[in-house]
Formats: structure tokens, sequence, C-alpha cells
């Protein structure tokens, strides 16, 4: 069988990029893709990582949405490529359309980094087959927008696609999102950083398997 | 023939109506700049000449002083002089740091003057060519029942996280403290460690006559002129005027750059390389020609200007951030721009490396400036102020009647803002990015992990105005004895530190003395520890309306972890483990947190600090963590030994069953005093008999204090209880403090 391989977007003010790599480097090959490349079709994942992409300016992600590989990023997730975006990377899936929803905000106003424990509410995705559904994980946020709202309407028809909530909500997000699907199930947005909990050393070994699933896909 | 600009005053006119005086300089040092330029100064060469021969770039007060310090060391491989400086940790690689403060721009807009701050000292460690990997800080406010006081920790704090979150370089560590004295002019001192490969380090120096310098970041703006000589001076009402001073920051901006730089370095396409800090492009370009014995010329007109119409004088001395200065050859012109290009940042050819040891500014073609570079650098006139011991310090130490109520005093304690839970601050810097970060805030030390390896860095600040103003030479002890005691409670061997000395004026015979005898006092602690100081940062002038601060040196500790397994925290690990201190306890409440909370007051005598105690206290217990006989580690610091015994319970969710051995103290006394060279050490019932003897054989005073269990702190003495608390309780005071505090 041949090694996987994923792709993670860097853009200018991304800067989870390379802990996304190590992270993702324990399960398959990944290599940092600058935020020009006009294709990725050679590779089986990808990442949007966190970070600052464009200083945050305007709005988080609002303007990485713009970036010559968002193109290639659609096309992708057309294909049915599995597409992880983390933080920062969630924020540029909303921006692009890819997922439903939009952040706030804090509700404290403030940024805030901190381990927080997830439930695992779908384990019939490709990301997350590997936990055990209403397993509880221990993942960390960082982030200053991370209050994920959508209206009511919108929610009801998102029930199946949540597949991480905080137990103890950080960032006033509705319904304790922290992670959501689309429709298909190939793109997952989510706040937490999950190449944050890849070592004993860091705290948390409960991102590993995230990355196992993903190679596995 | 150097020119002047016509909208600017003539010679003449700075001459016959002092102009210089108000860019701080005084009759005596005009008097120097028109011998050594045998003509009477134009408006830009007085500008330029003030800035570099400020406080802040000259450091004529404390020069002197500085020499003190003991800086070099069989692992130091750069010391002070350079943007940072470099400590070796073997295999090739080394580890590069430095403090800078941003005390004055803090106080009138704190969010940009801290977060611009940040942005300095990230850019003095990648202009060495080392990778920032941890930030760390030392804060100081007044009263915080002072709303402005309240405003300016919450954005000063904000400004800290906005930039370095954006860098992505986690904030590790720091100390917050709370004092009246700090109140008009809080203390904003920023640190960054940064690693890099011996083969990769840079210097700021501008080599080989005929090369191309290049400016690279955004246009310069009206921002931050004389902001060197801004934070020369003291504070008043009237500070707020100086806002235009400030300068405003962009982290998007200085990551781009930092990001570029650092390509552009390990591509070997530099031969020197600064950052433009204070003064701006007048101190890089002068110390980059200083430095290689060379002359430089300057274009100015080709400066990326913000606005139109800009004058020399104001592309010279602005203080705009996220610029860098470098020189390279000219067949490496197009890959660089290539590099730059890449990140989609400009870099602009201003100017040339000269052998005229002269700094040369042109505009349009014209010569308006035309200065000695020696002279800028190296000639300004030093001072040695008088000193005069201030009348308020005695060599009574201080008794106070016998408190009882302990529970009271320690929730107390623990409620003090500086003691208190720094949760609320550190949970908004990313202290996570990077993914190497072992220990996080609220230990003793923060523990960094060295890429791909098992080893790591423990870092930390400190300093304890409150000593340093009781008494600056043991103040001074004790600021470098108790960083380096940090280091070693997290398992690291300290190997050298950054200092920030930030004190009034030196112009002040009883302030002066402070500052000298501070200095004393630290060298002599770095001598005998074994720590050398390889570059730091003096901040003078730090006043109010006439008030100084609490004298406040601050020293930024680095240590290397040989083993992650070595990696120490400060709470308590497993019921039965058993509880130790090392080290006596005497009287000494001067200074202490229990005066500051219980008498409101400041006086007597600080603890006193013998070296030779703290250098076995530290070698042995950094031997038997490495043994791996320690379960915990933990300084005793400000709150004592009760403040200590909490925190640990805290931390480790734990509590512990503990008795006060047979002594001749009372159990006020025991509990509160601040007596220094003491550790908390929790071990397993097995490494129990081995860790007793060897402290005994090493002659380190050890004595069991209990044991580890149960969900209450219990302390008694005797048949007498002194304090029974659930750790739950101890925690609500602990962590509620802070967030209290800003909700008002």
């Amino acid at each position: 069988m041949t090694r996987k391989r994923a792709a993670v977007v860097s853009f200018p003010g991304s800067n989870c990029d390379e802990d996304c790599v190590r992270a993702l480097r324990t399960a398959m090959d990944a290599d940092r893709v600058w935020h020009t490349a006009r294709s990725l079709d050679a590779y089986d994942a990808i990442v949007l990582p966190g970070g600052f992409s464009y200083g945050d300016y305007l709005r988080a992600g609002a303007i990485a949405r713009f970036s010559p590989v968002i193109e290639a990023v659609h096309a992708a997730a057309e294909r049915g490529v599995p597409i992880i975006g983390i933080c920062n990377g969630f924020q540029i899936l909303l921006e692009c359309g890819l997922l439903p929803g939009t952040m706030r905000k804090n509700v404290s106003r403030k940024f805030v980094c901190a381990p927080t424990t997830l439930v695992v509410a779908r384990t019939d995705t490709v990301f997350t087959k590997a936990y055990d559904r209403l397993e509880r994980i221990r993942i960390p946020i960082a982030h200053g927008e991370g209050n994920y709202y959508c209206d009511e309407e919108t929610l009801r028809r998102i029930q199946h696609q949540i597949v991480f909530r905080y137990e103890d909500n950080p960032n006033g997000s509705v319904d304790n999102i922290a992670g959501i699907v689309n429709a298909a199930g190939n793109v997952l947005g989510m706040m937490p950083h999950p190449e944050r909990a890849v070592d004993r050393w860091l705290g948390s070994t409960d991102g590993v398997r995230l990355m196992v699933a993903l190679a596995a896909v | 023939m150097v020119e002047r600009i016509a909208t600017e005053p003539t010679p003449e006119d700075i001459d016959t109506h002092k102009l210089y005086a108000r860019m701080g300089m005084t009759d005596a040092e005009y008097a120097l700049v028109v011998q050594q330029l045998g003509r009477k100064p134009t408006y830009t060469e007085i500008g330029v000449y003030s800035v570099m021969w400020s406080e802040h770039c000259s450091y004529k007060h404390s020069k002197t002083l500085l020499r003190l310090f003991p800086t070099t060391g069989s692992r130091v491989l750069m010391g002070p002089g350079e943007g940072a400086g470099i400590v070796d940790i073997g295999g090739g690689r080394a580890v590069v740091f430095k403090i800078e403060s941003h005390n004055h721009p803090s106080a009138i807009e704190p969010f940009q003057g801290a977060a611009t701050g940040v942005g300095g000292i990230i850019r003095d460690i990648f202009s060495m060519g080392a990778r920032p990997i941890a930030l760390l800080n030392a804060l100081r406010f007044g009263n915080p029942n002072d709303a402005r006081v309240r405003y300016t920790f919450e954005h000063v704090v904000a400004g800290i996280a906005g930039y370095g979150n954006a860098c992505g370089i986690p904030t590790v560590g720091g100390e917050v403290a709370f004092d009246e004295a700090y109140t008009g002019n809080p203390l904003v001192n920023a640190m960054c460690v940064g690693l890099i490969e011996h083969k990769h380090i840079q210097r700021g120096i501008a080599r080989g006559v005929g090369n191309p310098v290049y400016y690279v970041g955004p246009p310069t703006g009206r921002d931050g002129i004389q902001g060197a000589t801004f934070a020369s001076e003291q504070l008043s009402e009237q500070s707020a005027s100086m806002r235009p001073a400030v300068q405003v920051g962009d982290p998007f901006m200085e990551k781009l750059v930092m990001e570029a730089c650092l390509d552009v370095i390990a591509r070997g396409l530099v031969l020197g390389i600064q950052d433009m800090g204070a003064a701006g492009l007048t101190c890089s370009s002068a110390e980059m020609a200083s430095k290689a014995g060379n002359g430089m010329e300057l274009w100015l007109d080709r400066v990326p200007m913000r606005e139109p119409h800009m004058t020399p004088y104001e592309l010279m001395l602005s203080e705009s951030q996220e610029r860098m200065l470098f020189v390279t050859t000219p067949d490496r012109d197009e890959a660089v721009r290539d590099v730059f290009a890449h990140y989609g940042l400009d870099c602009v050819h201003v100017g040339v490396v000269t052998d005229t040891g002269y700094l040369t500014l042109k505009m349009d073609g014209h010569i308006v400036g035309h200065m000695p570079v020696r002279g800028l650098v190296d000639d300004c006139p030093i001072v040695e102020p008088p000193a005069e011991v201030p009348a308020y310090i005695t060599r009574e130490p201080t008794v106070y009647p016998p408190v009882t109520d302990y529970a009271c005093v320690l929730h107390a304690l623990l409620a003090h803002p500086t003691i208190a839970s720094k949760e609320w601050v550190y949970a908004q810097y990313d202290y996570m990015v990077r993914t190497s970060t072992i220990v996080p805030p609220g230990s003793d030390a923060a523990v960094v992990r060295i890429p791909d390896t098992h080893t790591a860095l423990a870092m930390c600040t400190d300093g304890n105005g409150r000593y340093v103003y009781l008494d600056p030479c043991i103040g001074g002890r004790i600021a470098v004895a108790e960083a380096a005691r940090n280091v070693v409670c997290s398992g690291g061997q300290p190997l050298a530190l950054t200092d920030n000395l930030n004190f009034g004026s030196p112009q002040k015979p009883d302030r002066y003395w402070q500052l000298q005898q501070a200095v004393i006092g630290m060298a002599q602690a770095c001598t005998v520890l074994n720590t050398p100081v390889i570059g730091g940062n003096v901040s003078l002038y730090n006043e109010h309306e006439g008030k100084a601060i609490l004298p406040t040196p601050v020293v930024g500790m680095v240590g290397l972890v040989h083993d992650l397994e070595h990696v120490t925290t400060i709470g308590w690990k497993n019921e039965q483990d058993v509880v130790f201190l090392l080290g006596d306890t005497y009287v000494e409440w001067g200074g202490s947190a229990f005066q500051a909370v219980v008498y409101e007051t400041l006086e007597g005598t600080p603890p006193m600090l013998d070296l030779e105690v703290e250098k076995r206290l530290q070698d042995h217990v950094l031997a038997c963590i490495q043994a791996g006989w320690i379960a915990s580690a933990h300084d005793v610091s400000e709150g004592g030994l009760a403040v200590a015994l909490a925190e640990c319970a805290i931390a480790g969710n734990i509590g512990a069953k503990l008795t006060m051995p047979a002594c001749a103290l009372r159990p006020d006394e025991w509990l509160f005093s601040e007596t220094q060279s003491r550790i908390v050490v929790s071990t397993t019932p097995v490494h129990a008999q081995v860790l007793m003897r060897h402290m005994q054989e090493a002659g380190v005073p050890i004595v069991c204090l209990g044991t580890v269990g149960g969900n209450d702190l219990v302390v008694g003495a005797g048949e007498e209880c002194l304090i029974a608390e659930p750790v739950d309780a101890l925690r609500t005071t602990w962590k509620g403090a802070i967030p209290c505090m800003m909700q008002r």
C-alpha cells in the first residue's frame, strides 16, 4: 500500500502549518503547500491550518478565501477528498461557503487558550471513526473568534453534521458546537487543535487517532 | 557641503535658541557635537545625535555599571552588544535570548505600547538568524483599585496577546505584580527566546565596501519620532501629548518579515542584518557601520514613505515598526528580491557601505547629513553621576506582633493580585503554538522542548522591586538567585541570563545609588551561580510626576533540561508522597507580601541571601531531580511557605497533612516569612530516605513536613492546628481574585 500524502496549505499569516505537518507525519506524508498553488490533485488529504491568515484583518478567514489555492480546495471537496480546517482553517472554510454558519468573537471578547474536553458526536465520518461515540477527548483551543453561529433553521438542518461538541462551552458557540462536517461528510471544520494533542509531553494524545484515521482513508 | 532643509531651523537657530535641549541634549553634549563636526550641526544631524546619545541607545548613565556583570563563560557564544546574546546548548545548536522594556509607550498607549514591545524583541532575535520559539514578559502595574490601572493592565495584556499570538510564537511565561509605586509608570518588559544552529549566526555588521544596503518592511511614517528620547525622560501629566511617539504594530507584517528574513539568512544571502528598533534607521545604520569599522551612505529619497514630503529628520528618526536593514553583495540582488517577493514583500536598495567612517545622508542627490560613525556610536560622553544612600534605608529589621488567624492571612495572600492565579492573563496568550510547550504558564518556570530532541529549555522572569527598594544590593542578588532557583525547580541547569534594569532618574543621587547597588548585587549572584549576563536593556527615568517606581531589575533566565524526564512541576503528585522543606527559615518580614497585605507598608530590611548557601541548594536539588528522586519542586517566594504549600496543593489538586517542626519561630513567622534559599519538594516514600541522606551529607538543611493526601491542606504545630483548609477553597480564592478584580 502506498503511503498517503497530505497537503498543509500555508497562507500568509498561517502559524500552525508546521505543527500540522509534524503531527500528520506520525501517520502519513505531509507537505507544506504555499497558498499560490493552483492544484492539489497530488494529495489524498488537505489541511487548512490555524493561525492568522492575512492578520485576520477585516474578519478571520475573509481575505484568505480569495487566495489562488481556494479554487483547488473547492475542486478537491467536490471530488470527495477529505479536508480539515482547524481553527483559522475552519474560519476559512466558512468564509468559502464549504461549511454552513459563521464565527463571532468569543463571548468573553478575549482570546482564549486552554485545554478543553470535547464530546465526539459522530463516529461514522472518515475523520472520527477511531473514536467511540460520546467519548470525551482532550483537545486544546486557542482562538479569539470561535463562537460558532448559525440560524435556528440551519441548526436543525445540520444536527447530523455536528461532529464535536464542547463539554464546557468556552466561547458561546450555539449548541456547544466545536466541529462540523459538510453534508457529504468529507469536509471537517473544527476550532480545537488536534495537532496539539499528539504527544504525552503536550498533555494529551487524543489528536493522534484523527491523524491516523485521515491516513487510512 | 551639508545642506539644510528649507523648512527646518538653521544651525544658527539651533545653537542660539538651544533647540537641542528639546531633544534631550545638554549644552556640553551639543558642544561636543560641534567639536566633532567642526561646524554647527543641521537639524537632521542634531536629531540623529540626540537619539544616538539618548540613554536608550548610549547607556551613558549605566555603561560603567554594566561592566561589573560577568559576560563570558564556556557556553557563551555572543555576549552583550549585538541584538541578543547567544549560548551554546550542544549538538551544534544555541539559544538566543534578550529582554527589553517598553514602559513609557505602554504608560500612555497600553495596547500598542505593549504590542510593539513584543514586536521589537522578536526582531532582535530573528535578526541574529534565530527562530523565535518562546516569549515571556514581566509586568508591573499600580494599585488595581484605580480604574486607569485596570485599563492599563487589561490593554497591555491584550496588546501582548494580539501581537505574539498572530506571530505564532507562544507566550509561555512571565510574572505580573501590582504595587502603588507603579501607578503612573507601569513596567512592560518583553523577552524572546530563539533557537539557532551555530552556522547561521548573524551579526548586525555592514561588511564589504561597495556592498548594497537594503531596507525591507512597511513604509516609514511619522510615528515614533524621538521615541528613544521619550523613553529617556520622566513621565508627567503632559506625556499623553507624546502619544504620536508611540508606534502602531502590525503583527501580520512582522510574521512575513520574520519568515522572509529567516529564509534569506538560511540561504546565506545576507552579510549583516539588524532591525530598526529604537531610533529606527539612525541606530541600525550607524551601529552596523560602526561594528564593521566602515561608513555608510543612505539615499533617503529611496526610503519607502507612508506620507508625502517626509523630511530627512523624520525618515531618520521614525520608529515605524517591522522594518529591517541588511547588507548583501551586488550579485545576490536578484536572489534576495525573489525571496522577499515570495512573501509579498519589497526590499529597497537604500544605500551603500563606504570606507569613509562617516554616516552620510543624501536626499535627492544633496548631502543633508555627514557625521562620524564612531562619534555617533562610541563617543557619547559617559556620565558617572554621584550616588547617595537614600534616607529611608535602614539596617533595623522589622518586628510585628503575632498574627493567629493563619488561614485568614493565607486567603488574603492568595487573593493578592501579585500572588493570585494569572490564568486570566495567560489564557489570552497562545502558549501552545509550535507544539513544544511541555510546562505551560503557572509553574516556577516554563519548559519548552527543543524540537526533534529529548531535551528542553526552562525559562522564567523574576524580580522583586520591594526587596530591591529596601536594599538594592541584596534585592539584586535575590532577583538572580530566584530566577535560577525557578529554573532548577523545573529541572533545568541555569545557563545565562538577560536583564532589564527598570529604575528612576539616574540624575538623582539616591536613585542612581539604587541602580549601582542593584547591579553590584546582581553581578555577585551571577558570578557565584555561574550565570553570565549575555545582554539586556536599561530603562531609566521611570518616574511619574517626580515619584519613582520601585527599583526593579528583572532577570530573564534560561536553563537547559538535559532530559525531558527531568522536567519537574510544582504540584504534588501522589497520595503518600513525602513533603520536605529544604533551607532554613528566619524571621524576615521586610518587603514581604505579608507586610504588604497585613500592614500595607514597605519597611525594614529584605531577606538576606547567602550565595554559597543558595548555590549548594540549587546544585543538589538539580542533582536529586536528575537522579529521579523528586516528584515535585517549588521555590518559596512571595507569601512565604504557606503560599508555597497552597500552590503545591492547588496545582496538584491534592491536599497534605503537614507539621511545623519544633523550632524557635512563632507559627506566623514560619508560615509567612520570606527567607530565601528555600524549596518545597515532594518525593515518593521509596526515595524519601535517600533524598534526606543526600541533602544532609551535602549540608543542605532538610526537614520532613509530612505526607501528601486528602482534599485538605492541613498544617499543625504539636497539638495545635494552624491551617486546615479544603484545597478547593484555596483554589477558589486564588483563581477568583483577578477575574473578580477585573469585573469592577
